[in-house]
């Protein structure tokens, strides 16, 4: 078996039959997680994805899946991702320029031990606080909307023609960079500061001036982590839930619509379209992850 | 397929370097408070490979950096073959540097860093690869360059280190504790083969490391470093055998302490006079004396001692004893003379001049 | 240039930088701290009078929501972190001391939940909650069985870093060298060191359990997040003060947390 169950078993003179009720008793030790993660983890899984291929009575079937066809459905995943998309690129950007100017500070320093504090806090600070917060600040009655309208008359909320701008799709872009900018510089942080200061010297003496250090050495072995990075923050603006769903009503981006179908069926003669949402949640994550799995073992190896 | 190791004949042709002369003058460097260097001169000869020798904080590294560039100094001049390059870039210095671990470009292979300095000079690519070639197959390594650093042993990552360093043919060559990363064996062969580069191509090295025993192995010369200072630079003979300060006597091989009385040029331990190295010194002293200059002697006028151990160390012993006031030595002596615990001998000196220290 | 070769921006550029980063971030958080001071209708004045309603007993009733919500989250904790110390800890220990080969397959196990999204948990936590309510009742506290999977990536990690730097075979070795049976070296010798990765992990749990909203608001069930969410449509200003309080509390958590610090191999010195 294992060494160590097998240093363990060495350890204890016993005879046959009592070493081998030992190591199958070992075993079951596993059981509580076992059964904790089948039905809590598994079960609502599987029935997640899988309840897209049932009618309402049970039956299987492929039907549900014309709920892609009709456009509100599509529309609503294309949103995801256009949101999705949109936020990652914002937040890598601007989650970069931190990561460089934080890579300069003393690693034991005050500077350093805020940012990280702050930026674990920040990325926790999601949900329905948050929208709280942005309300306050961008909504009708927002704080920067008065001063805008104030210093430079200009009206935020006058920009979307459905109301004001927080709380159209476009508007979860403020406070999703809020909680994927402080994940991105979690997450990119350790590969910045991993660029060994041997490899610029070395350059250096061998005749690079900083540009081409940054271009032909730095770029290509920061490459990875910056793409993975960027796409833990898109699932996870992908995945996100709350805030979306206290400042917007009714569908618009998947996770809400999903909300929708489950609490009233808005398509008629289709069942479980919740499943179906979901299943397509999933193969979008599925794609991601692996893409995410190639980019951090090709950034792993360089890390030292 | 089979590489030739670079043999002890000289390379002629393309890969010769002409020495140049390095010159480093009262170079001073601090890091906030901390004083690294205090005033620091060194001459380097064309041609010749100086060690930097000195335990960790002498500054040894730092006066390394200094040379290179890569720090900067607050006063001083540093000059490469006449040149003043106090003020120059470390990039346009036209310098080759090994650093002591991981300094590949793990993204490129082995070919692909040691071509780096060509491209930087716009080599064009034919002349590139005939000269990564070359370079490849002097550290013997001529089969390896499509190798990526993770796929080879740190010994070899650091003799492709030192190809990309000479390919461009700099003027001096900097390496910076190059073998200290490394296992014992390795650190030895590849310190020889450096050594045996560096004479093929004649270039001017300075070579920073800790350990006397290499220092001593490879150099022409060697500074012994201290609290940022020169304490002492000459050959290693003359290190080893006429250390100017107790440090030095202490740092480079090993050294007994004994209490001894100074009288002008001599100095009484224990009975026995020796000669004083250096000025004279008057007054109560502590002495240095090496374990190989100490021998058990039936001589009666002989320092008392008991045994305390003895060590077998293959070709010779290395017996610790105890003397009336409770000193411990050291004494190096032929291995097929067994020394028993509590046996009671007696010691004689050789008689070389030693280093003494007031106490 | 005065900056090392390796460095992207000078020293001033990195401190302009991360001060108007600092100023972005903060600036939602002031806005809400205003919001707390304002007197609705009237946009200049400020006000204390939300803070006092908190406390005012006549207003009971409009907060009743909202502290039902919060004892029913501080329910939830506790049963998570059970869940945690009682089925996570075990596991990990199981694993590390007997069966290391499955170490991979429990940390894929348990890091699982971050990559499926939570809204597609409660679609199967629906069918799933059907059952649990049938055996354990409808109550808040039951939620800590599907909150506890979304915590075990978190919770995960500290506990797995903490006892990745201790040589558990060896300690257990050791243990048993000296004459101690599994369960006194495993209470007397393990757990003492593996004190700093729990205490980080049970932290981590009460954080995420406090900010929990979505498996909450799909199953119907009270918790200080979907209170929150309700009282604002009716009292935004006390919403806002409660927010900031529970972020206030979070940030604390997690300096402990940071305080409590990262874990190194006691082998490897410097």
């Amino acid at each position: 078996m294992t060494a160590a169950s097998a240093r363990i078993a060495t350890a204890t003179p016993r005879s046959g039959a009592g070493l081998l009720r030992r190591r199958s008793l070992g075993w079951w030790g596993f059981s509580p997680f076992v059964v904790y993660v089948l039905l809590f983890l598994a079960i609502p899984t599987v029935y997640a994805v899988a309840s897209g291929f049932f009618t309402a009575k049970g039956e299987f079937t492929l039907a549900n899946f014309s709920a892609f066809a009709s456009p509100f459905i599509v529309s609503t995943f294309v949103n995801s991702l256009w949101l999705s998309a949109v936020v990652a690129v914002i937040s890598a950007v601007l989650g970069a320029i931190i990561c460089m100017a934080l890579a300069g500070m003393d690693p034991e320093g005050w500077v350093r031990s805020a940012a990280d504090s702050a930026c674990s806090a920040l990325a926790q600070f999601g949900g329905i606080m948050l929208a709280f917060a942005f309300i306050a600040l961008m909504g009708a009655q927002g704080v920067l909307t008065v001063w805008l309208k104030q210093t430079l008359s200009l009206d935020l909320n006058s920009l979307t023609p459905n109301g004001p701008l927080l709380y159209q799709v476009g508007g979860l872009v403020f406070p999703y960079v809020y909680f994927s900018v402080p994940l991105m510089v979690l997450t990119f942080l350790p590969a910045l500061t991993g660029l060994q200061s041997q490899w610029a010297e070395a350059a250096a003496t061998l005749g690079a001036p900083r540009r081409v250090y940054w271009t032909r050495i730095a770029a290509p072995l920061l490459a990875p982590a910056f793409g993975g990075s960027t796409i833990l923050v898109f699932a996870s603006a992908f995945s996100s839930f709350a805030t979306a769903a206290a400042l917007i009503d009714q569908g618009g981006i998947v996770p809400l619509a999903i909300k929708q179908q489950l609490t009233s069926e808005t398509i008629p003669g289709l069942a479980n379209t919740a499943g179906v949402l979901a299943l397509g949640m999933v193969v979008v994550m599925a794609v991601v992850m692996t893409v995410y799995a190639v980019l951090d073992r090709r950034a792993r190896r360089w890390r030292r | 397929m089979n590489v030739p190791l670079p043999s002890a004949a000289p390379l002629t042709g393309p890969l010769t370097v002409t020495g140049t002369a390095v010159s480093l003058d009262g170079i001073h460097k601090s890091f906030g408070p901390h004083v690294a260097l205090r005033g620091v001169s060194l001459d380097v000869r064309p041609g010749e490979f100086v060690a930097l020798l000195g335990p960790s904080g002498c500054g040894k590294t730092t006066l390394l950096r200094t040379l290179s560039g890569l720090d900067r100094i607050d006063a001083g001049t540093i000059s490469i073959d006449g040149t003043d390059v106090s003020r120059v870039s470390v990039d346009k210095r036209d310098i080759g540097m090994v650093f002591q671990s991981y300094s590949l470009f793990p993204h490129l292979t082995a070919a692909q860093n040691v071509e780096f300095g060509l491209r930087m000079r716009k080599v064009d690519a034919a002349r590139r690869a005939v000269r990564v070639q070359e370079a490849l197959d002097m550290v013997g390594l001529g089969d390896r360059g499509g190798r990526y650093a993770h796929e080879l042993s740190g010994g070899q990552q650091q003799r492709v280190a030192l190809a990309r360093a000479l390919v461009t043919r700099p003027r001096v060559l900097l390496l910076d504790e190059p073998l200290s990363a490394l296992d014992a064996k390795v650190r030895v062969k590849l310190r020889e083969q450096i050594r045996r580069i560096q004479r093929d191509l004649g270039i001017t090295t300075v070579f920073v490391t800790h350990d006397q025993e290499e220092a001593l192995a490879v150099a022409d010369r060697v500074a012994v470093m201290h609290d940022g200072v020169i304490e002492q630079i000459g050959t290693p003979e003359e290190l080893y055998r006429r250390p100017v300060s107790p440090f030095v006597a202490d740092f480079v091989g090993l050294s007994n302490v004994l209490e001894g009385v100074a009288r002008g040029t001599e100095v009484d331990v224990h009975g026995r006079v020796l000669p004083v190295l250096g000025p004279p010194v008057e007054g109560e002293v502590s002495v240095y004396v090496r374990p190989e200059d100490i021998a058990f002697t039936l001589d009666p006028g002989g320092v008392d001692a008991t045994v305390v151990a003895s060590s077998f160390l293959g070709s010779l012993r290395r017996t610790s004893v105890r003397l009336t006031d409770g000193t411990i030595l050291a004494v190096q002596h032929d291995a097929s003379d067994r020394r028993e615990p509590d046996e009671a001998v007696r010691l004689g000196f050789a008689g070389y001049p030693v280093v003494v220290r007031p106490r | 240039m005065s900056r090392p070769v390796g460095a992207a921006l000078g020293r001033s550029g990195a401190v302009v930088v991360l001060v108007v980063a600092a100023a972005a971030f903060a600036l939602p958080l002031i806005a809400l701290l205003l919001f707390t001071f304002r007197v609705s209708g009237d946009p200049g004045a400020l006000t204390l009078v939300h803070y006092a309603a908190i406390i005012d007993p006549a207003q009971e009733l409009t907060y009743d929501g909202l502290f039902r919500g919060l004892s029913n989250s501080l329910g939830i904790c506790v049963v998570t972190v059970a869940i945690v110390l009682l089925i996570l800890v075990p596991t990990v220990l199981l694993v590390e001391m007997r069966y290391p080969a499955m170490r991979r397959v429990v940390e894929f196990v348990c890091l699982l939940p971050l990559t499926v999204p939570t809204v597609v948990l409660v679609v199967g936590f629906v069918p799933v909650y059907k059952v649990v309510s049938g055996a354990f009742g409808s109550a808040a506290w039951t939620l800590a069985f599907a909150i506890g999977v979304i915590v075990l990536p978190y919770a995960y990690r500290p506990i797995q870093a903490n006892i990745a730097a201790l040589d558990v075979v060896i300690l257990g070795e050791a243990a048993r060298s000296l004459g101690a049976g599994v369960v006194p070296t495993v209470f007397r010798v393990i757990l003492p060191n593996l004190r700093r990765g729990i205490l980080s992990a049970s932290l981590l749990t009460v954080a995420v359990v406090l900010g929990e909203f979505t498996i909450a608001s799909f199953l119907s069930r009270t918790t200080f997040q979907t209170a929150l969410f309700l009282l604002q449509q009716s009292d935004p200003y006390v919403a806002a003060i409660f927010s900031l309080a529970a972020l206030a509390f979070v940030f604390v958590l997690l300096l402990v947390i940071g305080r409590l610090g990262s874990f190194r191999p006691s082998r490897r010195t410097s």
